[in-house]
């Protein structure tokens, strides 16, 4: 019994700092999360959820068989089939950049998929399809439908977001699932890549019901190379977890614009995850227009940060979880959002790089693609790459391609078009085009529509075929210089896109999805013409044969009942002729 | 006699495949019986890693759900079948005959990952429920294909041949569902029906907030009866029996193929996954030395020079990766001697008189 109480009692008096397997290693896993609230024009709100699991291993060695943070099915995923970076978003809605200002990291409406493989991967499209496959089965997403017809291979666009030393375009491959509907058997299994999964933390707040009620949901997966201090002579590896959803106004705010955590997520932070180092929760309270403060936030916060974020200066209120002080007056944290005085609608700022892309023309024949790009800056010019895949049954007529702006045609300075092969490869067209200041950009593109063969028809054709928004990615001059930060000190959401200099930051936009509908043949037609054919058949055919074959015999009348043959008998006596 | 039972059933495991065929909103009653049969049976103990899922459209998080991500199998929104944790593993245009059938039999192509495959062996009992708009030996698939049930039945015999299950329960609610069962003949296969041929099976209530039938009749009576059953229930399959007054059409069941008796099957031999504990009073001795593995530390490269990101948007190299279009300029003089030449031999060996027919 004595002996049995020992070990006992040695483990509850370390305590949980020795949850070490071997004590040589110290801990070279790093867990961080954090959750940004911003207050968006139009009285919604946007929480975006960052969860960073930093390594300091080398994957790609081999030499690893102890996973802490890092989840055991991405690592095995990342060494075995060879993953430099890769970026996966599943995204249900359109973020509305026009209302709604830049979005901190945007993604395609379904399923987004791009990789860029180590150069020492000998077949970039088998280790490709291998990949989709298995991120299917992960994520509960039909990624197994990424195959040649949707896969394109970007020359400009897509540029590695982690370390890299070439970046030659052949290891990089780029899948867009338009149709891919995303609900809580997606987020499932992405709740359970984290260390916590949804148990402490921050992801106690991802309730399926109330993230899906929401006007645009996105979680995405971002794995690449980073570098592992400042020196940057070693690399680590990043996966970092983003969600972003948008609570609309009028469904989930019950048309009030005052929000709280209880009233988004229907929960309040109640404690932290153990494993995590640093986690903390940012509200956007940046005055508008440089007024004094509108927004309201309580309990009052830790700490208030200051930073440039997407070229312009905004305040932060930071609430630190970690900190002993924030849980010390009531056991829940429930921050909350008021404004101080109502807002003016008329003071909704505009983007400086918004577009939008919708489908012209009329009937089932031909249409036309068009894409609007809109350059707000007052005086500055900047170039935009625009990426568009294109299915394969939409005909793309390249000679059609016009691009206006301001009245006058706009030159690109660089074209990449890829012609599509019917049942093999999709359209890819690439532009880099200047946007003069304060301009509208019209792109639009004609097309004709293909009839497809009647077994290639999804079970519901009549819906119409989806055509994967376009990406825009451009460098947009910062309205205030950015200083270079350290990257592990400073927020999360300022983070992701490398920069090179202060004076412009990277974008990343697309455009909304487009639906079009093919010609769709009667798909009953089949049944009726077998239908009718042997009628057919049989009325003709049947009439014929029985007039060459038939012959005319006389028949004997029946000799009747019993009753008439008696009376025929007696008849027969009388001498009278028989009935 | 408890001893008894319990080393009766001879299973080691347990899997179910739980299919929903049919597409569209009007629908929701076929993914609302199969997501209902999920949750008894992942309450019952079976996990996600045995249960193949597939559902053939979303209501969860179509746009016509007035409360997203909710699936609601009793009218004013009482039970969420859905709920937070759920795993669906052929979703959407997935869900095709020829992946039910390469399911059942393993015949997957090699990609296909862990939880799409239904790895059974010879000790496992596996459920079979589906669900959708049937006929008179047939099972339609999204409207546009449909399985038959001498299809099913060879499926059945290829699973019986590879030694893929123990024993088999197979559950069908469709109008008409007892045609489908009539064509088995493979050994140890329990079939449960919603109707006899010639008759419809039936919906069960409509809930005026989603404007749809939520659940099938004999399917809400199988939720039901399964919410009180627990892991360690003694319930056997004659218990199962759904009166006609809440099912309406008859039930029918099929057990002649299967070796024992229904009175001694338990619900928990399909539904959950009861394992089996032996008690063993002997000590084992484990290896002392187990912490002696060592940890390697690979010598880390650290780069002479500083490693570096990528640039995001390099205008300069992009513009310079094509070769610029050059614009058209007349022939050069190679070019103009080439063509001089040419029209010299052709009049030479043709005579000079067709040159009348150029001018």
């Amino acid at each position: 019994m004595a002996a049995a109480l020992l070990p006992l009692l040695l483990l509850l008096a370390t305590g949980p700092g020795s949850g070490r397997a071997d004590a040589g290693q110290e801990r070279r896993d790093a867990l961080r999360e954090e959750l940004l609230l911003t207050p968006l024009p139009t009285g919604d709100v946007a929480a975006t959820f960052q969860f960073r699991t930093r390594w300091d291993a080398d994957l790609q060695r081999g030499a690893v068989s102890h996973y802490r943070l890092f989840p055991k099915a991405l690592g095995r995923l990342v060494a075995a089939l060879g993953v430099r970076e890769l970026h996966l978003a599943l995204t249900q809605g359109f973020w509305r950049t026009r209302y709604w200002g830049q979005p901190p990291l945007q993604a395609p409406a379904g399923a987004e998929l791009w990789v860029w493989f180590q150069p020492t991967v000998t077949d970039v499209d088998k280790a490709w399809k291998e990949l989709s496959n298995i991120l299917s089965g992960i994520f509960c997403a039909s990624l197994n439908f990424i195959d040649s017809t949707n896969t394109v291979i970007p020359t400009a666009s897509f540029k590695p977001l982690g370390l890299a030393n070439g970046t030659d375009h052949h290891l990089l491959r780029y899948a867009v699932l338009p149709r891919e509907v995303v609900c809580t058997e997606n987020l499932t299994p992405w709740k359970k890549l984290l260390p916590c999964g949804s148990k402490a933390g921050l992801a106690v707040l991802l309730k399926a019901e109330r993230l899906f009620h929401s006007s645009y949901h996105s979680q995405a997966v971002h794995i690449r190379p980073i570098c592992r201090d400042a020196s940057c002579l070693a690399m680590s590896w990043e996966l970092r977890q983003t969600l972003t959803v948008v609570f609309d106004f009028f469904s989930s705010g019950q048309g009030k614009k005052d929000w709280s955590l209880f009233k988004m997520f229907s929960r309040t932070l109640t404690d932290t995850c153990p494993l995590a180092s640093q986690s903390k929760v940012y509200v956007d309270i940046s005055p508008k227009n440089k007024e004094k403060e509108l927004l309201e936030v309580s309990p009052p916060p830790t700490s208030v940060h200051e930073a440039i974020v997407q070229g312009d200066k905004k305040t932060y209120a930071v609430y630190d979880l970690l900190s002993p002080s924030l849980f010390n007056t009531s056991r829940s944290l429930n921050v909350q959002l008021k404004w101080k005085r109502p807002q003016d609608s008329s003071e909704m700022p505009i983007p400086t790089l918004h577009a939008q892309r919708y489908v012209g023309g009329y009937g089932l024949q031909t249409g036309e693609i068009c894409t609007l790009i809109y350059n707000t800056h007052p005086y500055r010019a900047f170039p935009v790459i625009l990426l568009e895949t294109v299915p394969w049954y939409l005909r793309l007529y390249v000679h059609t391609l016009t691009i206006i702006t301001k009245g006058k045609e706009n030159k690109p300075s660089y074209i990449h078009y890829q012609p599509a092969q019917d049942r093999r490869r999709p359209h890819l067209l690439e532009m880099l085009i200047q946007l003069p200041a304060n301009s509208v950009t019209k792109i639009t593109i004609q097309f004709e529509r293909a009839l497809l063969k009647w077994t290639e028809y999804p079970p519901d054709p009549n819906h119409g075929f989806y055509v994967g928004s376009s990406v825009l990615s451009a460098l947009v001059p910062s309205v205030t210089a950015m200083k270079d930060m350290d990257v592990e000190q400073s927020p999360l959401f300022t983070s992701l896109f490398p920069s090179s200099d202060g004076s412009s930051y990277f974008v990343r936009l697309y455009t909304e999805p487009l639906l079009v509908n093919l010609p769709t043949p009667d798909f009953s037609m089949p049944y009726n013409v077998i239908c009718l054919t042997c009628t057919v058949v049989a009325v003709c055919y049947g009439s014929f044969y029985n007039l060459l074959t038939r012959t005319f015999h006389v028949e004997e009348p029946s000799r009747g009942g019993l009753a008439k043959r008696l009376a025929n008998v007696i008849r027969k006596f009388r001498g009278v002729p028989p009935l | 006699d408890q001893a008894e039972q319990f080393f009766r059933s001879g299973h080691t495991n347990n899997w179910a495949v739980l299919v929903c065929t049919s597409r569209f909103w009007f629908n929701y009653r076929h993914v609302a019986n199969t997501l209902s049969v999920y949750r008894s049976v992942k309450r019952l103990g079976i996990p996600d890693s045995h249960i193949v899922l597939m559902l053939a459209d979303d209501m969860a998080c179509n746009p016509r759900n007035p409360k997203p991500a909710t699936v609601f199998s009793h009218k004013n929104m009482e039970l969420n079948v859905y709920g937070d944790d759920v795993e669906v593993d052929y979703r959407s245009y997935e869900v095709t005959v020829e992946n039910f059938l390469r399911v059942l039999t393993g015949r997957i192509p090699p990609s296909t990952p862990r939880s799409k495959r239904l790895l059974s062996d010879d000790r496992s009992n596996i459920l079979i429920y589906m669900t959708g708009h049937g006929g008179n030996g047939f099972l339609k698939f999204q409207d546009s294909e449909e399985i038959t049930n001498v299809e099913l039945a060879d499926a059945f015999e290829q699973m019986w041949q590879k030694r893929r299950y123990n024993e088999l329960l197979f559950i069908i609610d469709t109008c008409q569902g007892a045609s489908m069962y009539e064509r088995f003949y493979s050994p140890n296969i329990m079939a449960l029906a919603s109707s006899q041929v010639g008759e419809d099976s039936l919906s069960h209530q409509p809930d005026l907030g989603i404007g749809v039938h939520l659940m099938d009749r004999y399917t809400f009576y199988v939720l039901e009866f399964l919410e009180e059953i627990h892991p360690a229930s003694q319930t056997n399959m004659n218990d199962l029996v759904c009166p006609k007054s809440l099912c309406v059409s008859t039930p029918g069941h099929r057990t002649d193929l299967f070796q024992r008796d229904p009175q001694n099957v338990l619900i928990t031999d399909f539904f959950g996954s009861v394992r089996k504990v032996e008690i063993t009073t002997e000590a084992l001795s484990l290896d002392r030395d187990v912490a002696g593995c060592e940890s390697k530390f690979l010598e880390e490269e650290l780069a002479t020079e500083p490693l570096k990101y990528a640039e995001q948007l390099p205008v300069a190299q992009i513009i310079h990766q094509k070769p610029k279009q050059k614009d058209w300029h007349p022939p050069g003089g190679f070019i103009l001697g080439l063509w001089a030449l040419i029209i010299m031999v052709f009049f030479k060996t043709y005579g000079i008189k067709h040159m009348k027919h150029v001018f």
